[in-house]
């Protein structure tokens, strides 16, 4: 018997809250945690907690060929995983869905694979100065080794992409592969990736989606952006680390050579050779995370009980809410789109204090935030910066949590102006 | 907010004694911490006896590299190379009077990195990173 994930009523924000075991401690006597991180790693739930605790108490075996009972059922837990998955973004079929390690691995699976085989000296790789480097240094590494060009979409100061320039290089540059983020991991900027996908394709370029972060923040669906390849992390969007997912149209992945080779991904070895196995079993080689995909699979379940569109008007509204009152604070600059154009992602600087010293003082109160440049160092060396702090939003952050939020902003004030 | 920015850091970090050039100089270096934006330069004016008879630090970043630059410029006044050779993680952390992690510990070394590498080339100061 598996343990269902349990959700209230979607607007029951307290009680969604409530689920998530780790939020309700102290990190330092009196001082109750704030997770503002969620853009680094997400909160997990107890029902994802659960299943993969179910899963090693009950369910644990190797997977693919099974004969014993335990393998059988292990078997079809992971494959319905694989069928989650494609409901959850609405891919047509579950071969296209390939399990990997995080999003990093899945761009580096189509590097390897399909971009090592399709693009030569020469080509052209279009991406956006806001990307993360999972979706930069693949391209770099291709770049360099086969002699390809990279374009870079240029970012404006208000944190959307140039318009003009990306109709301007997709004309010009006839890329083989565009390659851009649905929501900007520092700037919280939703790109309209289903128009940019219908421009790209027009001009003869396959679409490469990061999801990273959009993903657990909204509702996505293949079939209307048209993606060739969405990437996106189980450990974002509630589930546990380790597990990750590409997704692929059928025809691309039957045409791609294999990525990792060994077992599992072979239909036949000798020794003088091996044939591939059909997709998606071909992209997976060696043991998978079996645990981890039944744990994305709780954290899909979880997710839909709130509804995605909840989850999204939520942070929203959080996000609006945040905005409104960072922009009290004296000398606080926040970086991107106003709160309509972005999900909950809030990079900002401050005139009185370096990004890693609001993160201390913050920590001191309670506040998990980050300091650095967030895996983007082309995008903040676009606004001229080293580092930003960064304060990420989810389903289970309220409004209170922002005004203490604001409160431990006035004390790096207080303390370093 | 006591320990981490004890008045001592922030008194240093707002109100520097040692910030500066020093031109003409005998000896210049700079380096940054690139995952977080401190980046220090500092330079260094000998004696005829190879003692160091001034030295100042420029850049930007975080209290801890900041201060600690200040802290450590100012301590080596005087001092000779073969001294500042001789200084470690352990002369910062005392200076600091803080304890720190390692991140903020990279921050701290920042300075005590440049300097070595400026003294003594880049070998000397490989363990600081």
């Amino acid at each position: 018997m598996n343990p269902r994930s349990v959700a209230p009523a979607p607007l029951d924000w307290q009680a969604i809250r409530e689920q998530f075991p780790i939020l309700d401690q102290e990190v330092r006597p009196g001082v109750r945690l704030v997770y503002l991180d969620s853009a680094a790693t997400s909160q997990k739930p107890a029902a994802v907690i659960e299943a993969m605790d179910h899963f090693y108490r009950k369910t644990n075996a190797n997977i693919h060929r099974a004969v014993h009972h335990l393998a059988e059922e292990a078997t079809a837990e992971y494959e319905q995983a694989r069928k989650r998955v494609a409901d959850f973004i609405g891919a047509e079929q579950p071969q296209e869905i390939i399990f990997t390690r995080n999003t990093t691995e899945s761009i580096n699976l189509v590097m390897q694979t399909w971009a090592k085989a399709n693009l030569h000296s020469g080509d052209t790789i279009l991406l956006t100065e806001m990307e993360h480097h999972s979706n930069i240094v693949p391209w770099q590494m291709l770049a360099s080794e086969r002699g390809l060009k990279l374009e870079f979409v240029p970012v404006t100061e208000q944190g959307q992409l140039d318009y003009p320039s990306l109709e301007r290089l997709l004309e010009e540059k006839r890329p083989g592969l565009v390659a851009l983020t649905q929501m900007s991991n520092v700037l919280g900027t939703i790109n309209p990736v289903e128009e940019i996908a219908r421009k790209a394709h027009q001009a003869g370029a396959l679409v490469l989606v990061d999801g990273a972060q959009s993903v657990p923040h909204m509702a996505v669906n293949v079939r209307s952006l048209d993606a060739d390849f969405l990437a996106f992390s189980g450990h974002k969007m509630c589930g546990p680390t380790g597990i990750g997912v590409l997704y692929a149209k059928r025809a691309l992945l039957e045409a791609m050579p294999p990525f990792l080779g060994g077992g599992e991904m072979i239909r036949r070895v000798h020794l003088r050779g091996f044939e591939p196995n059909e997709v998606p079993h071909k992209f997976e080689a060696g043991t998978p995370a079996i645990a981890e995909a039944i744990g994305l699979r709780a954290a899909i379940d979880f997710l839909e009980s709130v509804g995605m569109g909840a989850v999204h008007s939520h942070e929203q509204e959080i996000e609006a809410y945040a905005l409104d009152r960072l922009s009290e604070i004296p000398g606080l600059r926040v970086y991107g789109p106003p709160a309509e154009a972005r999900g909950g992602v809030t990079s900002f600087s401050m005139k009185s204090a370096h990004p890693h010293d609001v993160a201390q003082v913050l920590d001191r109160y309670g506040l998990a935030v980050r300091a650095g440049h967030h895996c983007a160092m082309p995008l903040h060396e676009r606004y001229g910066l080293a580092a930003t702090t960064r304060a990420s939003f989810y389903l289970y952050n309220t409004r209170e949590e922002v005004d203490r939020l604001i409160e431990a902003l006035g004390k790096v004030n207080e303390l370093f102006a | 907010m006591d320990d981490l920015y004890r008045e001592l850091i922030l008194d240093r970090y707002k109100n520097p004694r040692m910030r500066g050039t020093l031109d003409p100089h005998d000896i210049s270096y700079e380096d940054d911490n690139p995952l977080c934006g401190d980046h220090l330069r500092i330079d260094l004016r000998l004696d005829a006896e190879g003692r160091i008879h001034e030295a100042a630090f420029s850049g930007e970043g975080c209290a801890i590299s900041q201060a600690s630059a200040d802290l450590l410029t100012e301590s080596i006044v005087g001092k000779s190379l073969e001294e500042v050779r001789k200084l470690g993680k352990e002369d910062i952390l005392e200076m600091l009077g803080i304890e720190l992690s390692p991140v903020r510990l990279k921050c701290a070394l920042l300075s005590l990195k440049v300097l070595k590498a400026g003294a003594y080339g880049l070998a000397e100061a490989k363990d600081l990173d």
